[in-house]
């Protein structure tokens, strides 16, 4: 069943699956409903990583080093922890900048220098290339391991097949054609392809599922479980080596070498910075990512042990290259629809690496390569719209490296060359490390220093690292690698002055580091920054500071909006110019359309739409040719530098004082509120006070001046006004003292002492304490009180205090004639109340609230008044409420009124019953 | 912002704990011929380590703070 | 023939010492607990002086006084306005409502006297 049509049946069915999601991501970030704004998305789109080197080459690598291809994903799992800050970095300064590729980040941070642009993209195109060609060979390999089926027939392919029998020819032409669909739909300033990312994280997906299932078959199906194979291992002495150490030959160094030389390949691979800095819709997501993606990594590498020994176990002396086992094992076994995830898979993780790399390397060939030559002939600045070409060079570009791909696999065949790249391409973006991380970090780097740096780096790469691969391909005369480059044994590549003792990857990062970060300080120390270059440096290495654009800052001269818009127009098309600046109008609400003048930030944001269609350099240049710059000297730019840097740390400090300054003046009017306020009830009690002092007091004096005018006065009524003198003095001292017990209750300063009660005890000495002023009313008090109900915590004579008032109260208003008042204790479900009811006239419904105030009296009964002074309810009301309880009164008029509170138990109660429960 | 600082620190920390875990001399006490839960030693440690990292840059990232 | 004064004061003691006091002097005495019965009393018994507390239940002393004022057959009516609250804003308030005079509690009982009689010699 698995023939050649079903084949392609199965792989235009996937490719078109991949179409349909990318189109629909397109069309929803069309929409502004962005379908990778997701950082489960942005995680699975960074595993772009891992390419057919992994999916098939892992198992090939563990067959012959054992556990030794892991360090290639612990160096990303490292990264990703500093990803926090490196990345974020990176990000911060592709977006301010917009930056496209790693060609414009390192050309753009030395001073916008063409030259060096070109010369990141000769390395990138160099090195990634033939990483291109191996994800051709691998679907190639695969494919025809498959049309063999159910033979197992290691693949021998004839140098001599024509290419149009080829059938890795169309699978790069048919990948041409998608990436040039997704990767050149239209020009972005931002350059960013959120339809592609889409497809890529689905692929992520794919490739795991499959990776993982074949595993599962192979360790649980063909085997009995990890256990298991290692135990077949262990019978078979030349495959203990695998399982046991770090295989000899390869030491630490080698191993830390590779970590380390991953470690730049995830941050430096075009493809990794397409997808994690270009393409980064959020930073946030950068969060998740940062243990997502390195979860990813052990997932797909948990099971490639197990199927590599698993497979040499099985086809032991049948010559099955360790390669295929994904593959293969599953074959043998005739689990055909395994065999077509695993294909699927496979074609996934070659689909994936070339679009994406593809796309980051025709981008940098247009605008660091093409472009900068373009702009030198004159008559390409009479034609109006130059976006078309843009496109047009962007494609040609996809379809040239695909097919550069093609021809070094056609070229290369079975070849060492091939099966190496994977590392050979990681150390050629690792020479990017120093002028990136340098850059990003240092602002004494300088263009100069950059270019020689990696220039070094580049050539002992090529000397150490691609030319020995070349010989050993039999491209190259081999007598080079034995005797050193001219008969001079000091020059061997693969001990370059005599260095042994590290294999071949180590030996080439050392010196191509050696070289490259020598060079690029060296020569960076030579002479001080220029004034492009020191002006970008800041701009970097300032990027996660909170600031402005400084570029603006340092730009000074004369431009017209007319021509920079025109000029926008002709790269990205007048319409996108016309909307992008009509955006930044309305965003600045700038009168530059009247005046036609564009200040420093318009030119800014001209150069910067343009740099993301043309690369930075260019897009200097360009906006150079319609504005007139008047050029600043070094002096100039260090003054204006630091004066930015001063004027952030004053304006800082002044935001930080007016903050402080505002905080202050919030809190002294609130302060000012409080004390008004404060102002107003004190001034509302004195006045209530004073009332309530000068009512008693001018009895007293009333009626001691008529005794003392009258001495003949009758004896009754001298008896009578001494007798009210005296109350009414009473009345004074009671006043007195409610005063100030309230102003200490309600100051916080009143003493509580606060113990377990009994309630009941407390009534009956109320009671007890009040029965002559109920006697005198003739009338009669009813007690319910129950036995052994559960103790509450309140201070005993305060509680005693409130009986008393409410017991008063009631007497005070008792109906004479058959005077009822009703004591009752009841328990609740958490607490006790107490009622005091009595047959009075009862209180309006109106006055339920206004008797707790403060001297709001509401009897109107002239003979009641006196006996009180106004404050033992909201006194009462208080003390309990100071205990956790609630007072309030219910009443209909004419039917007497029922002061009621509640206490609640004492804390302890609860706790001692659940001990008790426990023990 | 304290929160900010906190992260960043704990991944610092699974950096340098990655650093110490995939490198000599620690690796080289694990590189010797004996099997835990028959698998060989180095193969159980670098994944239990791998797994060690991921994890405490899941909870520095993902955790809550306190 | 005797003045007649209306006592308007929802304080018993007061009242009581008042009462005595202007009784002694040979007035006649009314007397009314709040502000209502205050108005009431003053209608139907028509007194010369009316002695009106301002801090009084169901009516208070500024209304009693502007009621009365408003009446144009009590315009022979004097008021005298007794406060415990000394504010001059009240004071003004009270005579401003057209009060003859004012007092503020605690007063002497002369010069109690000495006003009412003034007042009622007008």
């Amino acid at each position: 069943m698995l023939d050649a049509p079903v084949l392609i049946a199965v792989s235009l069915l996937y490719l078109g699956l991949l179409f349909a999601v990318a189109w629909w991501g397109d069309k929803r970030a069309d929409q502004g409903r962005s379908l990778i704004a997701n950082p489960t998305i942005y995680a699975l789109s960074m595993a772009v990583y891992c390419t057919t080197w992994t999916f098939y080459g892992s198992v090939g690598r563990a067959a012959v080093s054992g556990i030794g291809f892991l360090p290639v994903y612990l160096g990303p799992t490292l990264v990703m922890a500093l990803g926090w800050f490196v990345l974020l970095k990176m990000i911060r300064i592709v977006k301010a900048n917009r930056i496209t590729s790693i060609a414009d980040f390192i050309s753009s941070r030395y001073g916008k220098s063409h030259l060096l642009g070109g010369l990141v993209t000769i390395i990138a195109v160099v090195g990634i290339i033939p990483y291109i060609a191996l994800q051709l060979k691998a679907v190639s390999s695969t494919v025809s391991l498959l049309l063999s089926y159910p033979e197992i027939v290691m693949p021998n392919r004839s140098p001599t097949m024509p290419v149009v029998a080829d059938i890795s020819f169309y699978i790069a032409l048919i990948l041409a054609a998608f990436t040039i669909v997704f990767g050149t739909r239209h020009l972005d300033a931002t350059e960013r392809h959120e339809g592609m990312v889409a497809a890529i994280a689905l692929e992520s997906g794919v490739k795991l599922v499959a990776f993982v299932a074949v595993g599962l078959f192979v360790t649980y199906g063909l085997y009995d479980g990890f256990g298991d194979i290692f135990e077949h291992v262990a019978l078979q002495p030349e495959l203990r080596s695998l399982t046991t150490a770090i295989p000899s030959g390869e030491g630490y160094t080698d191993w830390v070498a590779l970590i380390v030389l991953s470690a730049m390949a995830v941050l430096f691979l075009p493809r990794q910075f397409q997808v994690a800095v270009v393409e980064n819709v959020n930073e946030a997501h950068l969060k998740r990512a940062a243990w997502l993606f390195p979860l990813y990594l052990l997932l797909i590498n948990v099971f490639v042990l197990p199927i590599a020994l698993g497979g040499l176990l099985h086809f032991a002396g049948q010559g099955v290259d360790a390669d295929t086992f994904v593959l293969t094992l599953p074959m043998s076994q005739q689990q055909e629809g395994l065999v077509l995830l695993v294909f699927i898979g496979g074609l996934s993780a070659a689909t994936g690496m070339v679009i994406v790399e593809t796309i980051a390397l025709s981008t940098m060939v247009c605008n660091d390569l093409v472009m900068p030559l373009l702009l030198r002939h004159r008559h390409l600045e009479d034609s109006r719209d130059l976006s078309g070409l843009l496109l047009g060079i962007r494609r040609g570009a996809i379809v040239v490296i695909l097919l550069l791909g093609y021809l070094y696999f056609r070229l290369a065949g079975e070849a060492y060359a091939l099966v190496a790249i994977g590392l050979i391409s990681f150390s050629a973006v690792a020479q990017f490390a120093p002028a990136m991380i340098g850059g990003m970090y240092w602002r004494g780097g300088t263009r100069g220093g950059a270019l020689a740096g990696l220039s070094a780096g580049f050539l002992v790469w090529g000397y150490t690292l691609l030319l020995p691969s070349f010989a050993r391909s039999g491209w190259l005369p081999d007598g080079f690698l034995t005797q050193g480059l001219f008969g001079m044994e000091l020059l061997r590549p693969q001990q370059l002055f005599g260095l042994t003792g590290l294999n071949d990857i180590s030996h080439c990062l050392f010196w191509s580091f050696v070289a490259n970060i020598g060079a690029y300080v060296g020569v960076s120390l030579l002479r001080p920054p220029m004034v492009a270059e020191a002006t970008q440096a800041t701009v970097f290495v300032d990027a996660l500071k909170e600031t402005g654009p400084v570029g603006a800052v340092l730009w000074r001269g004369r431009a017209k909006v007319s021509d920079l818009q025109e000029l926008v127009g002709r790269f990205l098309g007048p319409a996108r110019a016309q909307s992008a600046f009509a955006a930044y109008a309305r965003r600045h609400g700038g009168d530059g359309a009247v005046l036609d003048a564009a200040d420093a930030r318009l030119v800014q944001f001209a150069e910067s739409l343009l740099a993301g269609a043309i690369g930075s350099a260019s897009a200097r240049v360009m906006v150079a040719s319609v504005a007139k710059e008047e050029p600043l000297n070094i002096d100039e730019v260090m003054h204006i530098l630091d004066e930015a840097s001063q004027l952030r740390t004053y304006s800082r400090e002044l935001e930080r004082k007016s903050r402080e300054l505002t905080a202050a003046t919030l809190e002294l009017q609130e302060a000012n509120q409080q004390l008004q306020e404060l102002d107003r009830v004190k001034d509302d009690i004195m006045s209530s006070v004073t009332h309530e002092l000068r009512t008693p007091l001018t009895s007293i004096r009333a009626f001691s001046e008529l005794l003392r005018d009258d001495p003949k006065m009758h004896l009754d009524d001298r008896v009578r006004f001494l007798g009210l003198i005296v109350s009414e003095a009473e009345r004074l001292t009671r006043l007195i003292n409610q005063t100030l017990d309230l102003a200490k209750i309600e100051s916080g300063r009143a003493d509580w002492n606060g113990c377990e009660l009994d309630l009941k005890e407390v009534i009956e000495q109320s009671v007890a304490a009040t029965s002559e002023l109920f006697r005198e009313k003739g009338a009669h008090v009813e007690l319910d009180l129950p036995d052994n109900l559960p103790l509450i915590l309140a201070d005993r004579d305060r509680l005693i205090q409130v009986m008393l008032n409410l017991l008063s109260n009631a007497a005070k208003f008792l109906t004479p004639d058959e005077a009822r008042v009703r004591v009752m204790l009841r328990r609740l479900a958490d607490g006790l109340e107490v009622s005091v009811a009595d047959n009075g006239p009862g209180i309006r419904t109106e006055d339920h609230d206004l008797i707790f105030e403060k001297f709001r009296q509401v009897g109107d009964t002239m003979t009641a008044k006196p006996a009180g002074t106004g404050l033992g309810l909201p006194i009462s009301r208080r003390i309990v409420e100071h205990f956790g309880g609630r007072l309030w009164v219910e009443s209909v008029p004419g039917e007497g009124a029922t002061f009621r509170f509640t206490l609640p138990f004492a804390q302890r109660q609860v706790p001692v019953v659940a001990e008790a429960a426990g023990s | 912002m304290h929160r900010r600082i906190l992260a960043g620190d704990r991944l610092i920390a699974a950096f340098l704990l990655g650093c110490l875990l995939f490198n000599y001399p620690l690796l080289a006490i694990f590189d010797r011929s004996t099997e835990v839960f028959g698998m060989p030693l180095i193969f159980a440690y670098v994944f239990f380590a791998w797994s060690v990292v991921i994890a405490v840059m899941a909870w520095a990232i993902e955790g809550r703070f306190r | 023939m005797s003045k007649k004064i209306l006592i308007a004061d929802d304080e018993q003691n007061i009242v009581i010492s008042i009462e005595f006091l202007l009784r002694r002097e040979g007035f006649e005495v009314l007397v009314a607990g709040d502000g209502e019965a205050a108005l009431a009393k003053v209608r139907a018994e028509r007194p010369d002086l009316v002695l009106l507390d301002v801090m009084m239940p169901r009516m208070n002393g500024f209304d009693v006084c502007q009621a009365l004022r408003a009446d144009p057959d009590l315009g022979a009516t004097r008021i005298l306005m007794l406060t415990a609250k000394g504010r001059d804003t009240e004071v003004s308030k009270g005579l401003g409502l057209g009060a003859d005079g004012y007092m503020t509690k605690p007063f002497s009982t002369k010069e109690l006297l000495a006003e009412v009689r003034k007042l009622l010699e007008r």
